[in-house]
């Protein structure tokens, strides 16, 4: 019976794993390796900033262990979104360290570099076309937007991985990507059933978690088959059940029985999992239902630079009639900083005032409340077109709040306990995702580059 | 009446991309799952009322295999948004934990 056996080192390039269990489990025969190393979890200033996820020391590390036995085997080694948002600035970086590491072990291979940011001329006329579908919830976009966004990337199928391989590449570094399509692109190249294919390549994209306690990261094995797959944790000391693999379909999906890919839908509503002997796990009865193929953007423009202070509130004169303080007290310090720079400046700026210890993780979609706290904390963020102006927003604010008058004390106080200098932070260039759709290609390379260097 | 937190094996939420928000409720046995599926308190309604998200954006799933329920919804903002409160979406199913979960008759 025909089979692909491949190995996914880790969830996340860089967030490490025991070199021993994958050496050891490369002996046993794989056709390729692959791992992520894309995630928007970090929200979009990986994409927009130009900003790495996971360090340079800890990627080199995972890379190296992984490309020497890749290598040692002869197997293919693919890499998804590369560097976090998968830019081509991002890509760019990881191929910078795969070039180092190369070097320094002397290996010498064939790369591609499949970059993800597409034109924009190209996409700006697809809108033009019709050819933008919203997915709920998207943002309204026009033309300005396809034009001024910092960074736009389309997350590839499988095609581009495949195109790769089949001009010889021996390891694939691709730009933002689909987590499934990564893994699915060489079982689909060597003929391997799209169902199980797409279902395996859903559990592998996250390493091994799919495990009965994660106590620390290691990698999965999977063996895809004509009409299941199944899976093995590489920890010796990690076991999979029928339950933390099913389980694993709900993780970071909105809908655990439709999964959207590039060219259709993975269907998991007569998914039977099964104990296969040892600590494995076999899955039969996933299905992919073909569709129109699109890809899906993701975008990251600018909105301005922030900085922010934290302070603790503990005084009881305070904390009693809290709500109206605090209102007394924003009044009277974007009073001062409207004093300071003039209504203008100040009508540029976002303030934003957010109470912990009440509502600092749900905000207004926190439905508890209580009668009397003990202890508060007031963040302020200050978005403003320039980190000066940001910062002096929140200096002025912060300084003016830390004085404001209580009223059960006479004379001068000190209403904010800051926990670090300095109490002004400055956090940079803000960016925002702008981008919620798919885009229909009249192939699945359209959007996506690809070129070939030898190392 | 018990607490759904005193039910569950684990309630957690994460971002499904970063415009969705996804809570699952786990249960440790079907029997269990089965009860609070039963019970038919958690519904589009509830999060509405619990969250201010509107029904029509809210959606709900059993999920057999893992003795799971799954909501789904629109974050207020992407994550990362300069006014987003929760990057990862990790604390968002906080008020669920207290939700209290008749007893069958």
């Amino acid at each position: 019976m025909k089979t692909v056996k491949y190995i996914s080192p880790v969830g996340m390039l860089g967030g490490g794993f025991t070199a021993e269990y994958f050496y050891e489990a490369l002996e046993g025969g794989v056709d390729f390796v692959a791992v992520d190393s894309g995630s928007t979890d970090g929200g979009p200033i990986n994409l927009g900033g130009d900003k790495y996820i996971m360090s340079h020391a800890a990627i080199k590390r995972d890379l190296r262990i992984i490309l020497i036995g890749a290598r040692r085997h002869r197997i293919p080694m693919l890499v998804g979104s590369c560097g976090g948002s998968g830019g081509n600035w991002n890509l760019n970086w990881i191929w910078e360290i795969v070039q180092e590491i190369a070097a320094e072990e002397g290996l010498h291979f064939r790369v591609a570099l499949i970059e993800a940011e597409p034109d924009r001329e190209l996409l700006v006329r697809k809108y033009r076309e019709g050819r933008f579908r919203p997915l709920q919830p998207a943002p309204d976009i026009d033309e300005d937007v396809l034009v001024r966004t910092r960074r736009i990337v389309g997350m590839m199928g499988p095609e581009p991985f495949i195109e790769a391989l089949n001009n010889g590449a021996d390891v694939v570094l691709a730009g933002r990507s689909s987590d499934a399509a990564l893994f699915s692109a060489f079982p689909l190249s060597k003929g391997m059933p799209a169902g199980p294919t797409w279902h395996a390549a859903k559990i592998l994209e996250c390493g091994g978690a799919a495990v009965d306690q994660m106590v620390k990261p290691e990698g999965m094995h999977c063996t895809v088959a004509e009409d299941y797959f199944e899976v093995t944790p590489l920890g010796p000391d990690q076991t999979s059940s029928p339950l933390s693999v099913a389980a694993h379909a709900l993780y970071e999906t909105a809908n655990p029985y439709r999964m959207a890919e590039p060219g259709g839908v993975m269907h998991l509503d007569d998914v039977q999992y099964e104990k296969a002997g040892g600590r494995s796990v076999r899955v039969r009865g996933s299905r992919f239902e073909p569709g129109p193929y699109t890809i899906k953007l993701e975008g990251a423009d600018f909105v301005g630079y922030r900085s922010q202070m934290l302070g603790a509130i503990a005084d009881p004169a305070i904390l009693d009639d809290f709500d109206t303080w605090l209102d007394d007290a924003k009044a009277g310090a974007e009073f001062a900083a409207e004093r300071t720079l003039g209504a203008d400046l100040l009508r540029e700026c976002v303030i934003d005032y957010r109470v912990f210890g009440r509502n600092g993780a749900l905000g207004s979609r926190e439905p508890r409340s209580q009668e009397r706290y003990h202890e508060l904390a007031l963040l302020i963020l200050v978005l403003a077109p320039t980190q000066e102006l940001a910062s002096t927003v929140t200096g002025i604010l912060a300084q003016t709040i830390l004085h404001f008058a209580v009223p059960r004390w006479k004379g001068l106080v000190s209403n904010l306990a800051y926990p670090a200098a300095p109490q002004v932070v400055e956090l940079g260039p803000a960016y925002n995702f702008v981008l919620n759709h798919v885009v229909e290609v009249d192939h699945p390379l359209e959007l996506f580059s690809i070129r070939y260097e030898e190392i | 009446m018990a607490t759904l937190g005193s039910m569950a094996q684990l309630i957690r939420s994460k971002n499904a991309g970063p415009w969705m928000l996804t809570v699952d409720i786990m249960f440790s046995d079907a029997e269990t799952y089965r009860h609070v599926v039963s019970t038919g308190v958690i519904t589009a309604a509830l999060v509405e009322d619990m969250f201010g998200v509107p029904s029509g954006q809210v959606e709900i799933f059993e999920y057999n295999p893992a003795n799971a329920i799954k909501i789904s919804f629109p974050r207020s903002r992407p994550n990362g948004h300069p006014l987003d409160t929760d990057l990862f979406g990790g604390q968002q199913f906080a008020p669920l934990v207290d939700l209290e979960i008749p007893d069958l008759r």
